[in-house]
């Protein structure tokens, strides 16, 4: 029995993600044989194996982190590994190098149950000194509380010691830190604190001020959006789509819906199009997981919808938009923002949002850059409808047509900028010819 | 049909404080409970009429021992039907309290048994009334009922639970009490110091188990006193209806041969509680239940639905109304979005027996069985100016200290007013207080509390009431 082991594929490249397994159990392996597809961080490159022989295990799977260094599958052989010259020599230093490595697994396991020893003396000793209050503002803003080093007299942990410490990880650059981002909900003004490093001046050396406290959907908007902006590179597509025809399909067809209750809006189409355009552009339907390294790539497609009120911004949700027509959206839509206006949302309408439509189309406006929802990675924002002169080559002339804005912004984490293009790009036909909205929606 | 976005099932101590906190945060609320005002358990059956009883029994005994003062009061005659209609003024003042703070806050308060139909749809069955309810958020407070073991199931009123001793019939000339925990010695000294013979049984080699030994061992011998006979390592073989009573057979090796078949006038089964979870129609939700019947909750009391919270008895140990009204609000909180979680790091718990006995935190039984190292500094209140005032020097107060950082981990007192002396311990653990701290806080005097602070000097090795020779 030999172990085929992940040998050094080139400078600074430690690991991989495998793309694919190209053998199975029972196959036969020759040298040289690519037996994984592995994606690294400069290539994907295909492995091919130094032994040779009758597979008897694959250890590894597709989608599994490897190292260098680690078992990926064991053969029954006929010929072992060092069969022949040069290549043997290379075999066996990688095969050393690999028993160094698994030595340091090895290590790297036995300080894992030193770590577990030392965790359960952790919780033998005494628990972090820190006040229940304390305690509560380290979960909410992400921070494990042991880790804190507090300054207090027998090391007590204040509230400023953690607001020190996440200061100190943001000037790390770990922005917002993960556990901050991974809740969702950015509670406690970390960057809030950020900003309060800056002092304000006296404004009323200047004249009169008046103070206002911040509403807790104004706080909670403040720091959310902070977080995101921070956190997300963000880049903005803007484009524009010929409506003439949407439009007046959609009077022609309002009047239809209004029987039932509600009217057609171009924020309703939009949501449709948007639902339709995530299930050909999986990728921005995902939220990046940093801690675990993931982008994790949603099967279901609920839209937010911003919706402006007298106390602030709010983004209900409409679950599995995809699933409704235009008018049941329309509806919903309908429903959602009284509800938001009258502070009757729950929790759960505001949760579980894929992506985020933004229609300033009401108020004006040329184009704008929305700010990424995060966790969510795309947001459309929508400006007013303007009738433009547009030129028409077939007729070589300039015809009066309704041009409706159209702001992508995204993260350009997860979405390349031609596949910010696309995307709009697609948007912009299904609403210009929303028969392909049927032929491909 | 009605609606809600949070609904609570169970108007116990935690079911009210969560259905209390989500009202004052603006949410509608359905509370249901098949009682007529909120209270549970623990208000109309537990700890309220118990400590109201328990109080009487504490004059009663203070009474006695003031002939030794030079008070003579004669023997006390008990209006068995005034106490107990006392006892029920009190319950019905408290609840009658809580159910104006359901009408101020107006909560939907749904008098009957809920059934759950899914995750968001209630059924309520009352009195003549059958109401459903759609709701966003559920929380379960159904609490918990007495446990009676299938050897001590006899149908006779003679033999009692909790809920049917309080009720407090009459006072039976002999009593057994079945299980040395908290509520058979509460209820076992209550009928004592009404003049029955208690005698008290325990399966397990002490009163209290898992409590300090040096604080049980103080209130033994206190409750040796005015019970007949405390049988420890004795268990219960059988219980038989007689006409002359409830005939018992005994078994263990403290029980004398003469005892092995006693008879008692009645008799109380106080053998610990068990979840009430057998809500029906839990099984039409993904809510679980571990092997004991709790339901599992994450620490934001979360169950396995995530619109369903759970939180008190039903959720797990220790069943105390304090740690469920904590939960409830928890809950609460999570549903309204905040980012909270049930982390205490002490849950006081009291006897409340006289004298009374209270810990919190980290007790010495558990460092040792963990083999973890503590210091302990022990106040006997033999010391205490203001035990002597009160004739009361059998208490002691102690506590759990890490040996390094000098933090207080746990705290036990025991002796007249240790439930109220407890609450100082929880602070001083929750805010990660050390011995120093304590020792340099002023404390008034003469108080019990002085023992507390004077633990904390013993810690150090000098006390001012306690002398040790210099080594």
């Amino acid at each position: 029995m030999t172990d085929f082991i992940l040998p050094e594929l080139g400078e600074n490249i430690t690991t991989g993600d495998v793309v694919r397994v190209l053998v199975q159990r029972g196959d036969t392996v020759s040298k040289d044989q690519p037996v994984l597809e592995l994606e690294t961080d400069k290539a994907t490159i295909e492995v091919p194996s130094s032994v040779e022989g009758r597979v008897q295990d694959v250890k590894v799977k597709a989608g599994d982190r490897v190292n260098v260094g680690q078992t990926i599958l064991t053969v029954e052989g006929e010929a072992g590994p060092g069969g022949a010259g040069g290549t043997g020599k290379t075999e066996e230093s990688s095969g050393e190098r690999a028993r160094g490595s698994a030595k340091v697994v090895d290590i790297g396991r036995a300080a894992g149950s030193t770590t577990a020893g030392a965790k359960s003396a952790t919780e033998e000793a005494p628990p972090a000194p820190a006040s229940p209050s304390v305690r509560r503002l380290a979960r909410e803003l992400g921070v494990d509380i042991n880790a804190v080093t507090g300054t207090g007299p027998g090391g007590r942990i204040s509230a400023d010691d953690l607001k020190a410490q996440v200061r100190g990880r943001l000037a790390d650059g770990v922005v917002a830190g993960t556990g901050v981002v991974e809740t969702g909900v950015v509670r406690t003004g970390v960057v809030g604190m950020r900003l309060a490093t800056e002092p304000l001046p006296d404004f009323t050396r200047w004249g009169q001020v008046e103070r206002r406290a911040m509403s807790a959907v104004r706080r909670r908007t403040a720091e959310h959006l902070s977080a995101a902006w921070t956190a997300i590179p963000h880049v903005t597509q803007h484009d524009r789509a010929d409506i003439t025809e949407l439009e007046e399909a959609r009077k022609r067809y309002t009047r239809q819906a209004e029987a039932g209750g509600a009217t057609v809006t171009m924020t309703g189409i939009a949501v449709k199009v948007v639902a339709a355009a995530l299930k050909i552009f999986p990728q921005f339907n995902s939220s990046i997981d940093t801690a675990a390294g993931e982008i994790v790539l949603k099967k279901y497609i609920n839209i937010g919808v911003a919706v402006d009120t007298d106390y602030g911004l709010l983004v209900p949700v409409i679950h599995n938009a995809d699933q409704k027509n235009i008018v049941e959206l329309s509806v919903e839509l309908a429903a959602l923002s009284e509800k938001a206006r009258v502070k009757k949302l729950s929790l759960e309408e505001m949760q579980g949002g894929c992506f985020s439509v933004s229609n300033l189309g009401g108020l004006g406006g040329t184009s704008f850059t929305p700010i990424v929802n995060l966790p969510e990675v795309a947001v459309l924002g929508i400006s007013r409808a303007r009738m433009e002169p547009v030129y028409q080559r077939d007729t070589n002339t300039f015809a009066p047509r309704l041009m409706l804005p159209l702001s992508l912004s995204y993260d350009h984490r997860v979405i390349d900028g031609a596949d910010g293009v696309r995307f709009l790009r697609w948007v912009v036909e299904a609403l210009e010819e929303p028969f392909v909205l049927a032929l491909q929606g | 049909m009605t609606s809600a976005q949070v609904a609570v099932v169970g108007a116990g101590p935690g079911g009210y404080a969560a259905a209390f906190l989500a009202a004052d945060l603006g949410q509608h609320v359905a509370l249901i409970d098949p009682e007529a005002n909120p209270g549970g358990v623990c208000v109309y059956r537990g700890c309220i009429p118990s400590k109201t009883l328990l109080h009487v029994a504490r004059l009663l005994a203070e009474a006695k021992r003031a002939r030794d003062w030079g008070v003579e009061f004669g023997e006390p005659r008990v209006d068995l039907d005034k106490l107990r209609s006392f006892k029920d003024q009190v319950v019905a003042r408290l609840t009658g309290g809580t159910g104006q703070l359901v009408k101020h806050r107006k909560i939907q308060y749904v008098r009957g048994l809920a059934e759950i139909l899914d995750a968001h749809r209630l059924r309520v069955k009352g009195n003549g009334s059958d109401e459903e309810i759609t709701v966003e958020h559920l929380v379960l407070a159904t609490g918990s009922v007495p446990a009676r073991p299938a050897a001590l199931q006899l149908d006779d009123p003679r033999v009692m639970d909790s809920t049917t001793a309080l009720e407090l019939k009459d006072v039976p000339k002999s009593l057994l009490v079945v299980g040395g925990g908290y509520i058979g010695l509460e209820l076992g000294s209550v009928y004592a110091a009404l003049g029955s013979e208690v005698t008290i049984v325990e399966m397990t080699n002490g009163l209290l188990p898992g409590v300090d030994r040096d604080l049980v061992n103080v209130l033994a011998r206190t409750v040796g006193g005015v019970t007949k006979a405390i049988l420890l390592n004795t268990r219960v073989v059988s219980v038989r209806a007689e006409a002359g009573g409830i005939r018992v057979v005994l078994e263990g090796a403290d029980v004398p041969g003469h005892a092995r078949e006693q008879t008692f006038d009645r008799a109380l089964v106080a053998v610990g509680r068990r979840p009430n979870s057998q809500i029906p129609g839990l099984e039409r939700t993904r809510v679980k239940l571990d092997e004991r019947g709790f339901i599992i909750v994450d620490e934001q009391m979360r169950t396995a639905e995530p619109s369903i919270f759970a939180i008190g008895d039903v959720v797990g140990e220790p069943m105390l109304a304090h740690r469920a009204s904590h939960q409830g609000r928890v809950a609460v909180e999570v549903i309204a979005g905040e980012n909270a979680a049930f982390a205490p790091r002490a849950i006081p718990a009291v006897v409340f027996t006289d004298p009374e006995l209270a810990w919190c935190g980290l007790t010495e039984t558990e460092a040792q069985q963990a083999g973890r190292n503590v210091n302990v500094a022990k106040f006997p209140w033999v010391a205490s100016g203001r035990a002597l005032t009160l004739d009361r020097t059998d208490g002691l107060t102690k506590l759990i200290l890490d040996p390094e950082t000098e933090r207080i981990l746990g705290v036990g007192v025991v002796g007249p007013g240790a439930g109220e002396l407890i609450a100082e311990g929880v602070l001083a653990i929750e805010m990660g207080a050390n011995a120093t701290d304590v020792k340099l806080s002023i404390h008034p005097h003469p108080t019990l509390t002085e023992t507390i602070m004077e633990s904390a000097e013993v810690f150090f090795g000098q006390a001012t009431h306690v002398y040790r020779p210099r080594r």
